[in-house]
């Protein structure tokens, strides 16, 4: 935390790179620059003790090393969100060398909001006027050199999409920050009416405030209404003091709207000096495209073309690259296994099996983990999401969820893991967590094998009325528990829903790469190492103590469990067998076949027909696998994670001994 | 055009960076009679629910009928 005083030497300033701030609003294309700049020389984790992403990122211009850091996207500086607080702290906290301001230049006017609290703050400010070439699109012409002299700041115009602009704005940059341009930014005030006010409380609180806030900027937050600086101020101020602070801002509530006002009318003698505007009438490709794909009927019958689209792809292509990809796993674990033919048969087994065998299936995900990385991000990139949202938002609002709740959902279909990782779109961290602790009720493909292999064993040709019975309670489940949780984790707080459709624009395809190539080497790093440590040792514990799998750990665990079985019906055997599914699902049916021979035979005389429908519902509402509870301890941290694995296993446990008692209790 | 904003603060504050500040021209862009609605407001469109679209009062342009948002 760098105090006021302290002025960076320029010996100091020379020998540490400088460091790049990049500001800007949602979907003005900053992570396009942010890649431009950077490339690969980037880092993807979080921010210190938080779940937003932070991106930082090294670039080299000139001989000169810059550091660049990844603002949140945010629309104004108050703190209303997590990531409009991680994005004001920092540049008061950190005081980054340049701030860089992103904004779009076919919507220059809302863009110029977050420059307008910008220029408030200590950090130079550089003005990043993108995509120049879709405001031309869509008819608008601007003056960069007009805007510079109005600002008073450095413009430079570019589009990133298509590469245009990078050079010149790194060169911007280097000569802001070794002082060779003046800089003297002309800052919007306040109205009139609101000035005296403004004075008063910045009198009241000038001695109190703490470094390394500035009196000026915390008085007209305070009267913004910002609950943070509130909360400073509070315990900074004596009580005296506070209350006649208090008092003012009571009076004063609507204060934001006029501070809000003059801000924008600010923004519009800008905009009127340089921006040549469109004719009156002329539609621009995004209200023609809306016109259709925003539409009731239209916009549900695109919607659902595109998502018929990339399931076609996710099983034409993915599917078989994941078989493929197994067959080449199972080569290699035979090929180490006769390698390993002179060691002990345990040390063999456990590397074929256990640790080959667990590494080969966090290999098998990849195909159609990149399929799903790339469709997000190519939805996300063109502005489709949004619409999808949009269309989506009347249902998912029942559940308290948000229309962007609708993809990760629906992605879980193929695998929840995709689904976990693709709820980092949702923007509020409430409706995100929400979702991820939903996602594991949607009944993924291997989920459904299971299902599709026992359930004619048990119910013959009614199996696919079963099947579909099961997965329609496990979707009114996932409502259900929606509501719930929305009413406990939300506290019935509606989420609102407001939501910029951005202009449409073609898909940049490094932006979609580096989002593919991070995402999926995140998943490596961290859900597949636990994959591999977890499959590796309940390996061990169906292997050990004697090799047979009857006698082994796993079972003895089976066995102790049983008394819980007994309740749904259930003999030890089943009860192994949904223990199992915790590696992957699909591991229930190997079980059964371990441990029954022929189950297909002797499952249906072993099972009333109460005691197959409970396995079936537990089958169904049961903890995940691994790979996706690695993925949601990756998202939401271990005490969520808790949370979430018990409440599904108390979940389906009470609704498999439910369905056993209603069942045998009317004769099944 | 927007006369007034119903709410709490960070509604209010929410619309307002927005752009959602008394006097700003607002179009309805569409309206279903259900779900969400569109709308332009300082040349971005954004979606809103129908309870917060309820929440921003307006002041109808002359020559419109019927009321729209609020």
């Amino acid at each position: 935390m760098a105090s006021p005083l302290a002025n960076p030497s320029p010996e100091e300033s020379s020998t540490k790179p400088a460091v790049i701030a990049l500001a800007g609003q949602p979907n003005v294309g900053k992570s396009t620059i942010f890649n431009m700049l950077t490339g690969l020389n980037q880092h993807v984790g979080n921010w210190p003790g938080k779940t937003v992403e932070q991106k930082t990122g090294t670039c080299t211009y000139d001989g000169q090393k810059f550091t660049l850091v990844d603002l949140p996207g945010t629309y104004s500086l108050t703190a209303n969100s997590e990531e409009e607080r991680i994005a004001r702290d920092y540049i008061i906290h950190e005081r980054p060398d340049i701030v860089v301001a992103v904004v779009d230049a076919a919507i220059l006017e809302r863009s110029l909001y977050l420059v307008a609290e910008l220029l408030l703050l200590p950090s130079p400010v550089v003005l990043a006027l993108n995509m120049m070439d879709v405001a031309e699109q869509e008819g608008i012409k601007i003056e960069p050199q007009v805007l510079e002299a109005a600002l008073g700041i450095p413009v430079v115009p570019m589009s990133a999409a298509r590469g245009t602009g990078i050079q010149e704005l790194i060169a911007t940059v280097e000569s802001l920050s070794a002082e060779e341009i003046s800089y003297q930014p002309k800052r919007p005030v306040i109205l009139p009416g609101h000035q005296v006010i403004l004075e008063k409380i910045h009198a009241l609180i000038e001695d109190s405030v703490p470094a390394p806030y500035q009196p000026a900027w915390v008085a007209l937050k305070l009267l913004e209404g910002d609950d943070e600086m509130r909360a400073l101020m509070q315990d900074a101020l004596p009580e005296a003091t506070w209350k006649q602070v208090h008092g003012l801002l009571y009076q004063h509530e609507d204060a934001i709207l006029d501070i809000a006002g003059a801000r924008y009318q600010w923004i519009g003698r800008m905009i009127r000096a340089a921006v040549v505007r469109p004719k009156i009438g002329q539609m621009g490709m995004t209200a023609r495209l809306d016109n259709v794909l925003t539409h009731p009927v239209w916009g549900t019958v695109a919607l659902l073309a595109v998502l018929g689209a990339v399931f076609w792809l996710t099983y034409t292509l993915g599917s078989p690259l994941q078989a493929w990809m197994g067959g080449l796993v199972e080569g290699l674990a035979e090929g180490v296994r006769n390698a390993l033919s002179s060691t002990p048969p345990w040390f063999a087994n456990l590397w074929a099996d256990g640790i080959i065998g667990g590494a080969g299936m966090v290999v098998t995900f990849l195909p159609i983990l990149v399929i799903f990385f790339a469709v997000l991000a190519i939805l996300e990139d063109t502005g489709y999401m949004a619409r999808i949202a949009y269309l989506t938002d009347q249902v998912m609002h029942t559940m308290g969820l948000h229309g962007k709740s609708f993809i990760p959902l629906l992605l879980g279909f193929g695998c929840n893991v995709p689904a976990i990782l693709g709820t980092r779109i949702i923007e509020t961290q409430r409706a995100r967590l929400l979702t991820v602790l939903l996602a594991p009720l949607v009944p993924c493909t291997a989920r459904m094998a299971v299902i599709m292999v026992l359930t004619p064993l048990f119910f013959g040709d009614k199996a696919g009325l079963v099947a579909w019975g099961l997965v329609a309670a496990a979707l009114v489940i996932l409502a259900l528990l929606g509501i719930l949780l929305h009413r406990v984790i939300l506290k019935g707080e509606q989420v609102a829903f407001i939501m910029e459709l951005p202009l449409y624009h073609l898909p940049n395809l490094r932006t979609i790469g580096l989002y593919v190539w991070h995402n999926t080497l995140a998943f490596l790093q961290k859900a597949g190492t636990i994959i591999l440590g977890v499959s590796a040792v309940i390996w061990l514990l169906s292997y050990f103590p004697t090799g047979v799998a009857t006698e082994s750990y796993l079972t003895l665990f089976g066995h102790w469990l049983e008394p819980i079985g007994l309740w749904m019906g259930l003999p030890w055997q089943m009860v192994t067998a949904l223990l199992t599914s915790f590696i992957a699902k699909e591991n229930t049916i190997a079980t059964l076949s371990i441990l029954y021979g022929d189950f297909e035979t002797a499952l249906p005389a072993a099972l009333t027909p109460s005691a197959a429908l409970a396995f079936l519902v537990v089958q169904m509402l049961f903890i995940p696998c691994v790979a996706t509870v690695a993925t949601i301890k990756q998202e939401v941290g271990n005490r969520w994670t808790l949370v979430n694995l018990l409440l599904l296993l108390g979940l389906s446990l009470s609704a498999g001994v439910l369905v056993y008692q209603v069942g045998t209790l009317l004769g099944f | 055009m927007v006369r007034a904003l119903h709410g709490g603060r960070h509604f209010v504050g929410r619309l307002a960076a927005l752009g959602f500040t008394p006097g700003a021209p607002v179009t309805i862009v569409r309206n279903n009679g259900f779900g969400p609605i569109i709308v332009t407001v300082r040349d971005t469109q954004i979606a809103l629910g129908r309870g917060e679209a309820r929440r921003i009062l307006v002041l109808l342009a002359e020559g419109q009928n019927g009321v729209t948002t609020g």
